[in-house]
């Protein structure tokens, strides 16, 4: 089987953002491992926040991957491999969930037996919120992504070397079978991790809540780092102007989906207007957060979606590069509005800690140093694509 | 054939990539009108010809900005200013209950724009007579083949010259494509001028008869318009002209007893209360007294009247002038009216007013009770009591 003239040249990134990586692990992981010690209950919410953006950051990547499979995607596969780095994130999760377990008594209210006990709506739902199945479902969740992970990936990398295309129809089935309990699974977790820090709230698209978002997340994390890597000369040269505008065009795509789906969620509650349900968005519109949810609305859609309109904003580099960095913020906002206004729940109130900037600095330099150690072991495409060439023609 | 205008030479290709090769070539070659026809849009076509982004979607975008514009207007203007409604307890302009709305609406008319934008830019609208259609060429291109055409206004055009670069790029089937000859029409052409007369006078009828004769159609009027009198109506069979009937004079209906003391002021001389103020006839004269009597002269008879000075207030009914009115003169006075007050014989039966008059002196009797009434009170409620322990 002949290769691809692919142009690509394996090489090592600067050595500066392995330095940069490692600076803001130990540095944000100091004061992590501080702020633990200090205030433990504020530093749990903290820690939530961050844990779920890297949720979103790696099983997003990992559903891109399975997406490309699944659509049989062409356009794509030059950039399947910095997916697949960042969704290197999903084995880490079980590890980093470890001190969440352990501080589950200060995140979520129906861990306390008196509210409990006063409460027979509470009582009924103890069924299913109680700590052993919640680590149970947790830790299962986290494993069955890990092996979906060590799948995909495994066969992928394999064909960098055998252009073996039964690998390809492997990962194809393994992405039909990946989809189905990927909705099932976020859809737990996000009812698991947010939902139940308001016990009696309930919103049956909580878990497409969190898709967009996740989805949503690893398309910006991709485009930045597509884009980098493009300009800077790491990826293929015959990488074009059009397979930016697909990967804007998605951006643009989930921007209007996770509008869709907040409006959807908010609109139904705020008109059914229910005691049980409409107190979540008042724990949002209360105490100084209507402002921040004014300004949610404002970053997570009007201005990404203001930016990403024109056409040729979608094939500018530039444009992209700040969009997508944007876009990583905005995930990171959303996820502190999901989780900071329920600190009133547990009888906490609210109030900004640099906490908040020494968690997320700790991720960042962690996806840094993954996706560093990533590359220097492996292709950053996958050369043996059966659909590279087809890719690289791929032509809007 | 040959006073027909050219309107440009048109080649066939068989494959995708060979048209989009030959796209590349023209544009190359410096020719800019010329056009590609493809049965599906080709990857890589807008490139090759180097086409400038189109125009439409500005259009898109104002026609949606102004139908979001518009239809939140168009709610606000009738849910909280022409006519306020309260629904499900929201403010009059509950904005989250108006996006959904103005969502659909923008992207109705957005993509409802965007086509029929395309369409008449396509087809250059109003006019349809593009000179590529009904030919051979066309039936082509719609079906499996690709072409190209490179029209006569481009000023590298020479025909024999771009038949053979047609040529050359692969291209077969080469036709040469002529505009429609011109066809002028004479604005006042006699059978044209018929027909809008016609169409005129089918219209102005049809509009005529729909709203004058048919609308006025009853279906079903076989209840509303029956043979028979109808009570204030004007009789043609009887002499006096009334429908109505009166009873033979010296008559008397069954139950029924004509007042005999009609204008006569003090009728205690004639008869009395034939009611004995029993517990049912007490009931029926408060009923009675609470719906007629007690909007002006209160509910207990005080004259605290309920109008508010809108109506000359009604007296007190516990003067000792009224109380010495004998009950015949009571009975005359709801009867006939007396003063402001008007007659209440309308409203009341005879039955009603003399158990009104009962219910009268029994407020009287409360306002200004005897002796005897406390010691009486206390007994019935010494029974009451031991009936209840």
């Amino acid at each position: 089987m002949s290769k691809i003239e692919s142009g690509y040249i394996k090489k090592e990134l600067p050595k500066n953002l392995g330095k940069t990586g490692l600076i803001l692990l130990i540095a944000g992981g100091i004061l992590s491992v501080l702020a633990y010690i200090t205030d433990p209950a504020r530093a749990s919410f903290s820690y939530l926040t961050t844990f779920i953006s890297l949720v979103c950051l790696g099983i997003g990547s990992l559903f891109l991957v399975t997406l490309e499979y699944a659509a049989g995607a062409v356009w794509s596969v030059p950039f399947r491999r910095i997916s697949e780095f960042f969704a290197s994130a999903v084995p880490y999760l079980l590890l980093l969930a470890i001190p969440l377990f352990f501080s589950m008594h200060n995140l979520f209210t129906w861990m306390n037996p008196e509210v409990v006990a006063q409460d027979k709506v509470l009582q009924g739902r103890m069924v299913y919120l109680n700590v052993p199945f919640f680590i149970t479902r947790n830790v299962a969740i986290f494993l069955i992504w890990w092996l979906f992970y060590l799948l995909l990936t495994k066969n992928s990398r394999k064909q960098d070397e055998s252009a073996d295309q039964n690998l390809t129809t492997r990962n194809i089935k393994l992405s039909m079978a990946f989809i189905p309990v990927f909705a099932f699974s976020i859809s737990i977790v996000s009812f698991d991790w947010m939902m139940s820090m308001t016990p009696k709230w309930f919103s049956t698209i909580f878990g497409v809540y969190l898709f967009a978002d996740s989805t949503w997340l690893a398309l910006a994390v991709l485009t930045l780092a597509a884009v980098l890597l493009t300009e800077s000369g790491y990826l293929s040269p015959k990488v074009k102007r059009d397979h930016y505008y697909s990967l804007g065009t998605l951006l643009f795509a989930f921007t209007v989906f996770w509008a869709y789906i907040a409006f959807s969620q908010y609109m139904l509650q705020w008109y059914g207007n229910l005691p049980e349900e409409i107190i979540y968005f008042m724990h949002r519109w209360t105490g100084g957060w209507k402002y921040f949810s004014f300004f949610l609305v404002f970053v997570h859609f009007i201005v990404p979606f203001l930016i990403l309109l024109p056409r040729r904003s979608k094939t500018n580099p530039k444009i992209l590069i700040f969009v997508s960095v944007w876009i990583i913020a905005a995930q990171y906002i959303d996820s502190y509005w999901l989780v900071m206004p329920d600190m009133v729940n547990n009888g906490f109130t609210y109030s900004f800690s640099w906490m908040d900037l020494a968690f997320p600095a700790a991720a960042v330099g962690l996806v840094i140093l993954l996706f560093n150690a990533k590359v220097k072991k492996h292709n950053l495409m996958p050369l043996g694509d059966p659909k590279l060439q087809r890719s690289f023609d791929f032509h809007l | 054939m040959t006073d027909k205008k050219l309107f440009g030479v048109a080649a066939l290709f068989d494959s995708p990539d060979s048209i989009v090769n030959a796209a590349k070539k023209i544009k190359e070659a410096g020719y800019n009108n010329f056009d590609i026809n493809t049965p599906y849009p080709i990857h890589g076509m807008d490139d090759a010809v180097k086409a400038k982004s189109s125009k439409l979607g500005y259009i898109t975008l104002f026609i949606g900005f102004s139908a979001a514009a518009f239809i939140m207007s168009f709610m606000w203007w009738t849910l909280a200013i022409n006519y306020p409604l309260v629904v499900g307890g929201k403010p009059y302009f509950p904005l989250p209950a108006f996006v959904p709305i103005t969502f659909e609406f923008t992207v109705l008319l957005g993509v409802l724009s965007t086509v029929f934008g395309m369409i008449a830019v396509a087809f250059n609208l109003p006019n349809n007579s593009h000179p590529l259609m009904d030919t051979e060429y066309m039936k082509n291109v719609s079906s499996d083949k690709y072409g190209a055409v490179i029209e006569a206004e481009d000023a590298l055009f020479e025909e024999g010259k771009v038949k053979e670069f047609l040529k050359s790029l692969g291209g077969h089937s080469i036709e040469l494509i002529y505009r429609p000859e011109e066809v002028k029409h004479k604005v006042f052409e006699p059978k044209f001028v018929i027909f809008l007369a016609i169409v005129a006078i089918i219209c102005a009828g049809s509009t005529y008869i729909t709203l004058n004769k048919l609308m006025y159609i009853t279906p079903f009027d076989f209840m509303m318009n029956q043979k028979k009198g109808s009570a204030q109506a004007e009789s043609s069979f009887f002499s006096d002209k009334h429908e109505m009937r009166k009873p033979v004079e010296g008559t008397v209906a069954r139950g029924f007893m004509p007042y005999e003391f009609n204008g006569v002021a003090d009728t205690n001389q004639f008869y009395g209360n034939p009611l004995l103020p029993t517990k049912s006839v007490l009931e029926l004269g408060q009923r009675k007294f609470i719906t007629f009597c007690s909007p002006c002269h209160g509910n207990y008879a005080d004259g605290s009247s309920r109008l508010r000075s809108q109506f000359p207030p009604g007296p007190t009914l516990h003067s000792a002038r009224v109380i010495g009115f004998s009950d015949g003169k009571i009975y005359n006075i709801i009867t006939n009216g007396q003063n402001v007050m008007p007659s209440y014989a309308y409203q009341t039966t005879r039955e009603e007013r003399w158990a009104i008059v009962n219910y009268i002196r029994v407020l009287q009797r409360a306002q200004n009770p005897k002796p005897s009434d406390f010691t009486a009170i206390s007994e019935i409620k010494k029974e009451s009591g031991n009936v209840q322990n």
